[in-house]
């Protein structure tokens, strides 16, 4: 092996060697509650000072790209799912229109299947935030929360489950449609779900959001400063809670986003400084809300317009063979954790693609993190990773 | 600004070599930029108040198979402000020596969020940044051998003596 590619793993175990003797050197993980996974990380600490943060990934590493390899379009769609398994519909959704416009078949999609393709990536959405919070609550010490949030998200997994037959991986949407239709009376139970969880978020806001034990634990740190945010490629909540109004729903405005009416909630530095851990929870609950507008004026269209008919078929343009023209595309949407992407080459011949790439929001989101986390306390430490809001499973692909 | 006057303005400042070429077949033109200028590119991108692609969407590190041995990256940049995409490659040829292995100049200068992409681009495709300040493994572990997403990758049949099955 070449001297010069050891040379950086070499100084990395001297800077470690070294450091155990002047100051303590921690491991935070893998197998740590709050780091929300099998996620790493080693602390340079002198006293209760985090001096530095050097995260380790990779215990995850399921090799989606070199699977994706050797399987068709059609069959990768699985494999996103488990990427981001908290909000696994907008893995798939991200992927599929990737392919759709590469196709070229992206403005045959009929409408129903774009809103429903938006309203079952909403509740999903709603899911993953729900997830954050409620871990996050934890992380902070606040237990309660945490059994709420799994409380609520049990509804919407139950009705995806109704929807596609599994809980959490779905593979629900394919290329060119959707696997099936909404089972009948799926409508009018998302209806009662919006209604029951209207109220809930109030209680939890009381519970969490305005609690001084949690806002003192959580305003004023680890402060993501904008600039910083954009030279780091955040994106998402990380991103909008550093005040930037950037999302890629209204940005690209692709699927059945620009006919939706809805909210760009930021952060405004409320409890502290802008860009702090509480307002990037905070952009997470707002974004609940607008989530929640957005399933009712799907529901609405399609009740309405929309609504369902017997000769209706979701898989009517399923393409019968993927063979996308010859080329890279780049597609970007805005997964529940910020902007997802995938890199496609395509070689115009084969169902197979040459290369896939994910592009994961996470990824980018916690390699900020030695930066912001630079000279804070360790209890600090941990509220800052909860507030990024990491899914592993995405992290290492 | 259009991709044609992005071309243009590179031309002017860089001069003519400095752009190999553009492909324009697919939905997305890209920028074929000369290897070693790529730094100077991407920092002009950036800071120029007319183009301002201020965000690195993705970072791809490319093995073009066996009959080309050819290697390559590509940068996918974003400007929030003007809402604009561009994408720029890089790529040369390479004989697969694991000794010598493809080196192309690193961005992390101009953008951070190159760090780890370039790490995992080193790790999964063998790809060596010049220029990086930590250019270790990202997801395999350090002592893994060989480069999983180039297209000769045999798999490894043993982890440090275990079988792996």
């Amino acid at each position: 092996m070449n001297q010069k590619y050891e040379q950086a793993l070499n100084d990395y175990n001297k800077k470690i060697s070294s450091a155990a003797t002047e100051d303590m050197v921690l491991n935070m993980g893998p197998q740590h509650p709050s780091t929300h996974g099998v996620l790493r990380l080693e602390l340079i600490t002198d006293g209760e000072i985090v001096k530095e943060v050097i995260p380790h990934i990779g215990y995850l590493h399921r090799c989606f790209e070199k699977h994706a390899e050797s399987l068709t379009y059609q069959q990768t769609i699985p494999f996103t799912d488990r990427m981001d398994y908290l909000a696994s519909m907008n893995n798939s959704h991200a992927f599929v229109m990737g392919v759709e416009r590469m196709m070229g078949i992206d403005k045959d999609i009929p409408k129903r299947v774009e809103y429903i393709r938006v309203l079952v990536c909403e509740l999903n959405r709603i899911g993953s935030h729900l997830i954050a919070i409620g871990t996050y609550g934890i992380d902070i010490g606040a237990f309660t929360p945490f059994l709420w949030c799994f409380r609520d998200r049990e509804h919407i997994m139950g009705m995806l489950e109704w929807a596609s037959g599994s809980r959490m991986l779905y593979n629900y949407i394919w290329v060119g449609g959707l696997f099936y239709d909404l089972p009948v009376g799926f409508e009018e139970r998302c209806r009662e779900f919006v209604d029951y969880f209207k109220p809930k978020m109030n209680e939890l806001n009381e519970l969490l959001t305005d609690n001084q034990v949690f806002i003192n634990r959580t305003a004023n740190v680890g402060v993501l400063p904008r600039d910083v945010a954009i030279n780091y490629g955040c994106s998402g909540p990380m991103l909008r809670g550093s005040g930037l109004k950037w999302d890629l729903r209204r940005i690209d405005g692709y699927s059945a986003y620009p006919e939706l009416d809805f909210d760009i909630p930021v952060g405004k530095g409320e409890m502290g400084t802008l860009g702090d851990c509480w307002d990037r929870y905070k952009v997470r609950v707002d974004e609940i809300e607008q989530s929640l507008r957005m399933i009712e004026q799907c529901l609405d269209r399609l009740q309405k317009e929309l609504k369902r008919t017997p000769d209706f078929d979701p898989r009517a343009k399923l393409p019968r063979k993927t063979i996308p023209k010859a080329q890279d595309y780049y597609v970007r949407c805005e997964g529940a954790k910020g902007e997802l992407g995938f890199y496609f080459m395509a070689d115009g011949k084969s169902e197979i693609p040459t290369r896939v790439k994910a592009r994961a929001p996470s990824f980018s989101n916690l390699s900020v993190l030695p930066e912001i986390a630079r000279g804070v306390m360790i209890a600090d430490l941990v509220a800052t990773v909860g507030s990024v809001d990491i899914v592993l499973g995405e992290l290492d692909r | 600004m259009s991709f044609d006057e992005i071309t243009q303005l590179l031309t002017d400042k860089f001069g003519a070599d400095v752009i190999a070429g553009t492909e324009t077949g697919g939905l997305q033109p890209a920028l074929l930029i000369h290897p070693d200028h790529i730094t100077a590119v991407c920092l002009e991108l950036r800071n120029n108040p007319n183009t301002y692609f201020d965000f690195l969407s993705c970072l791809t590190g490319v093995d073009y198979g066996t009959e080309e041995n050819r290697f390559g990256v590509v940068y996918h940049l974003a400007s929030i402000p003007y809402q604009t995409q561009l994408t720029l490659k890089i790529s040369k040829e390479n004989n697969r020596n694991l000794n010598d292995l493809p080196a192309f100049p690193s961005i992390t200068s101009v953008y951070r969020t190159a760090d780890w992409h370039e790490r995992e681009a080193y790790d999964l495709i063998g790809i060596f940044f010049e220029g990086h300040p930590d250019l270790r493994r990202i997801l395999l572990p350090d002592d893994w051998e060989g480069f999983p997403l180039r297209k000769d990758y045999k798999t490894a049949e043993f982890y440090k003596g275990i079988k792996i099955d």
